[in-house]
């Protein structure tokens, strides 16, 4: 058994855009994905948007910069993650493909193993 | 034998190593004993033996691949020829899994289902050796760090998968077929290459349509080889190819996988473009050619694979079923194409409607884009030599 960390990347804006149903069934999707893969799922959350996000980073003479927002300026952004447990790769984006991601897509990365 | 080590020890390095560690051995032993009467079976007994102790020397934290290992132990050592088979079924589907990039899947393809050195895949891609090892170690390290499975998918994602590795090996072949760059027509080494893999896996997967349409393009496209390069290594079209020379056995063979799939359900896009090179094999001369079948074809083709560069093949048939001027008015419509606006056959297959519609002075100039886009010495030189024919 291997470890495997999923983003969830969705486009914020169509997520601020959506109504009160889309939203309603993207829940009862995520809902509905954790109580069949309860074996595979060893924890998950969603995240606030990344207009709430604090990036920090070193500048030259090592000092914290802080900045407002998230690390990466992109157009889908992070807003979940799922932990699963998967024998292999196929096992891991089997559970992947069904987790519900209606503005945007997933991806999968292992965790490394620490011995 | 490294399909079969592999299994052993989860890690392609460590098979590689386990695989030489035999050869080598085998070098010493046999001098002194003789060569063993089954030589294949001997090596991947020791490379395997090696592989196990490797495995058993290995860290504790490598547990999972410690039960792998003591699983084989319990297991007596197999060597039945459908064993190996089924290893280098799997090592096709891990080296084709559609979580690696495609020039990545046709390196590791060649790596470690043909056996091509790291320099001489290196060769086959025109790119520098130390880009091509840094390639192909990212892609072991993504194999075992992400564990993609050794193993041979389950139906539901089965027709997907064969179909990833259907394209791995037609992508070695066309690269072969018409180099995109140097001085010959041909890459003979990776059009053999794609040809043992096409025949490995009709062998290993016996009964599926395009599995065997794959083989039958293979042959029958390869058959022209000769006919297709003159004295002067000028290339030749097909048109102007001297038909006797092509190369009689491959087209049988070709012949009869496609007849096979033909007859057997819906032709998918390998089937379909087998079918197309079984019209120009069992024509006995270009003015005979059955156009209207070829455009038929083509027609089933988009249907099933829809993508610019089959329109602009379709096209160039309707050009010899039709006419030019009808050819040219199909060739038109795809002049917006991105995908096409850097592909030289775009411009080529509209020289061509032009020369034969008499337009000389447009003609020229497509040919002279064309000529712009190619990077193959013999195709420029053919290209040229249509450039110069209507200047002169």
């Amino acid at each position: 058994m291997a470890e495997y960390l999923v983003l969830i990347y969705e486009n914020e804006e169509s997520w601020a855009k959506a109504d009160a149903e889309t939203f309603g069934q993207m829940m009862a999707g995520h809902q509905a994905f954790g109580e069949k893969n309860a074996a595979a799922l060893r924890g998950g959350n969603a995240l606030e948007p990344s207009s709430t996000a604090t990036s920090l980073r070193r500048n030259a003479s090592g000092e914290f910069v802080v900045t407002d927002g998230p690390f990466a300026e992109t157009k889908e952004q992070i807003g979940g993650y799922y932990l699963i447990n998967a024998a292999d790769l196929d096992e891991a984006l089997a559970v992947a493909k069904q987790i519900p991601a209606k503005f945007g897509g997933v991806e999968v990365r292992p965790v490394r193993e620490m011995h | 034998m490294l399909a079969t080590t592999v299994r052993i020890t989860r890690d392609l390095d460590a098979a590689e190593e386990c695989v030489q560690d035999a050869y080598s051995r085998a070098l010493a032993t046999w001098a002194e004993q003789g060569i063993p009467a089954n030589p294949g079976a001997w090596l991947t007994t020791v490379a395997r033996r090696r592989a196990i102790d490797l495995g058993r020397r290995r860290d504790v934290a490598l547990r999972s691949q410690r039960l792998l290992v003591t699983d084989e132990i319990a297991e007596p050592l197999r060597e039945t020829s459908s064993g190996i088979e089924d290893d280098r079924l799997r090592l096709i589907f891990t080296c084709c899994h559609p979580s690696l990039a495609t020039d990545t899947q046709v390196s590791l393809a060649l790596r470690l289902l043909c056996g091509l050195s790291t320099t001489e895949v290196a060769r086959a891609f025109l790119v520098k050796e130390a880009a091509m090892a840094a390639r192909i170690t990212r892609a072991k390290k993504k194999i075992m760090v992400a564990r993609i499975p050794y193993r041979v998918p389950e139906r539901p994602e089965l027709r997907q998968r064969i179909d990833a590795v259907l394209t791995v090996i037609h992508l070695v072949h066309t690269t072969g077929h018409t180099s995109p760059v140097g001085d010959r027509l041909t890459r003979v080494d990776l059009v053999e290459r794609s040809l043992d893999l096409a025949r490995m896996l009709r062998g290993l997967i016996p009964n599926d349509n395009e599995v065997a349409s794959l083989l039958a393009l293979i042959l029958l496209t390869d058959s022209r080889r000769v006919a297709r390069v003159g004295d002067e290594g000028q290339f030749i079209a097909l048109a102007d190819q001297d038909r006797s020379r092509w190369h009689q056995d491959s087209i049988d063979e070709g012949l009869a996988l496609v007849s096979e799939s033909v007859r057997s359900g819906r032709a998918g896009r390998f089937t379909l473009m087998a079918a197309i090179a079984a019209v120009h094999a069992s024509s006995p001369r270009w003015d005979e050619t059955d156009w209207a079948e070829i455009v038929g074809l083509y027609d089933r083709l988009m249907e099933v694979w829809p993508s610019p560069v089959v329109a602009l093949n379709r096209a160039a048939a309707v050009s010899f079923a039709s006419g030019p001027l009808e050819g040219l008015g199909a060739l038109d419509e795809l002049s917006s194409e991105p995908q096409l606006s850097a592909y030289p056959y775009l411009a080529a297959a509209r020289g061509d409607c032009l020369r034969r519609l008499g337009r000389m002075r447009e003609s020229r100039e497509m040919y002279e884009e064309a000529l712009l886009l190619t990077e193959n010495a013999v195709e420029r030189r053919f290209l040229q030599s249509r450039i110069d024919e209507i200047k002169g």
